[in-house]
């Protein structure tokens, strides 16, 4: 078995890529056929009229449901598989060392494709800093990641189009450089908990970066079991919300709360969503269906952002490493970065 | 043989060393590292990480029970 091993193991791969190729074609027909599918479904055979008020819930559910399903699943298989050729050990290489400014630019990319879960924050935060990664660039990694992910960027293109899913994308991006930047001009060193930088740290390397496809096609694979099994609960449960808004509320009706005119919903937007917890997953559908009801782009961005990049679960999780001073810096100028955005967009477009 | 399971005792982390438990049987002691000075001491990044006689073989992803089993009889 040992001495085949290798046209095996070709062979197998051969196969795997081609079983890939297939099933994407097949999800591309599908998606294409998707909104005329829809629309039999809705019409022909639920009866429902979608003028009225239950019809044009449904039909915007059993629509947006699989789609956004079905993208989320393409997506989290490409990034799982893009992910694979990064590894926590790697980026904190790249960015050891590196001057501050070119290092934030550097860090908040690299947080998107770097593997992330806040639950692994303070380890990755301790390997970071000791190792000579600045305390500034570490914190522009530990914003983008979280908020700039793909389950986000899915539902916004899904939903609001591509338009503003790079809009989201690139402001994400800026605020993580930027405050990043800022916290480390600020010198908060002495707030890091003493202990973190008297820590031994040691070096290993588990993922290989020789992995054959075969092996990062079933990581893809792994991290679409793992997340979309995970969040689709959180898709289907917003996407029926958003539809229950988008067939009840009256046309217009957020524009008196969440509209361009009323300056205090960005901060209050913000102050509201930093406590929230919940994935993009739950919240885009939900704000997407207030856009459309008459709230302005700018604030449901700052609300966007500030539920899903500004997390407290993942700032208690922070707290062992960090002392009160500087997880309030971190909070307060991420917050001003995302109040920035929310009345920029207002006010622009 | 000797496995550890590296993690600060999140949801997964608890899985994983309950899945290395049902892959080793009576053939390994399995304990859990949940000291953070330890765990990085071990170079681990991503948790939970799993360990075999002291070599860091996976992490940041809770192993099947049949990966572990490949792993260990490797």
């Amino acid at each position: 078995m040992i001495a085949s091993a290798p046209k095996d193991e070709h062979n197998s791969e051969l196969r795997r890529i081609a079983l890939v190729v297939c099933a994407v074609v097949l999800w591309a027909v599908l998606y294409a056929w998707l909104e005329t599918l829809a629309r039999w479904l809705t019409i022909i055979v639920l009866h429902l009229d979608t003028a009225s008020q239950f019809g044009a819930a449904v039909a915007f559910f059993i629509y947006e449901a699989p789609k956004v399903l079905m993208l989320l699943v393409l997506v989290v298989f490409g990034v799982g598989v893009v992910r694979t050729f990064f590894t926590p050990e790697q980026t904190r290489k790249m960015l050891a060392g590196r001057r501050e400014s070119a290092g934030n630019v550097l860090a908040a990319l690299l947080g998107v494709v770097t593997p992330f879960c806040s639950c692994s924050a303070v380890p990755l935060f301790i390997g970071f800093v000791t190792s000579g990664v600045p305390l500034g660039v570490t914190f522009s990694f530990l914003v983008s990641a979280p908020m700039v992910n793909e389950i986000a960027l899915v539902l916004l293109f899904s939903l609001f189009g591509w338009k503003i899913a790079l809009l989201y994308m690139s402001t994400g991006l800026a605020i993580a450089m930027i405050s990043g930047w800022v916290i480390g001009r600020l010198k908060m060193e002495r707030f890091v908990e003493d202990w973190v930088y008297k820590m031994q740290v040691g070096s290993s390397d588990c993922a290989s970066p020789h992995q054959s496809w075969d092996e990062r096609i079933g990581l893809g694979l792994d991290a679409v079991r793992d997340i979309v099994g995970k969040v689709w609960p959180y898709v289907l449960a917003g996407i029926a919300v958003g539809a229950g808004i988008h067939g009840y509320v009256p046309e217009n009706f957020m524009a008196s709360i969440m509209g361009k005119s009323a300056w205090w919903a960005v901060p209050v937007a913000v102050l509201i969503g930093i406590p929230m917890y919940s994935n993009a997953a739950g919240i885009i559908p939900v704000v997407q269906a207030l856009l459309e009801k008459g709230a302005a782009l700018g604030t449901v961005l700052a609300f966007m952002m500030a539920v899903i990049g500004l997390s407290l679960p993942e700032t208690i999780i922070l707290r062992k490493v960090l002392k009160p001073q500087l997880i309030a810096a971190f909070i307060g100028v991420v917050g001003c970065g995302i109040l920035i955005v929310g009345y920029l967009f207002n006010i622009l477009l | 043989m000797k496995i550890e399971i590296y993690g600060t005792g999140c949801a997964k982390c608890k899985k994983l060393f309950e899945n290395a438990q049902a892959a080793a049987g009576s053939d390994a002691l399995v304990s859990k590292v949940e000291d953070i000075q330890q765990i990085m001491n071990a170079g681990v990044m991503l948790t939970p990480a799993i360990a075999i006689d002291g070599e860091v073989k996976s992490a940041g992803k809770v192993l099947s029970v049949d990966e572990i089993k490949k792993m260990i009889s490797k």
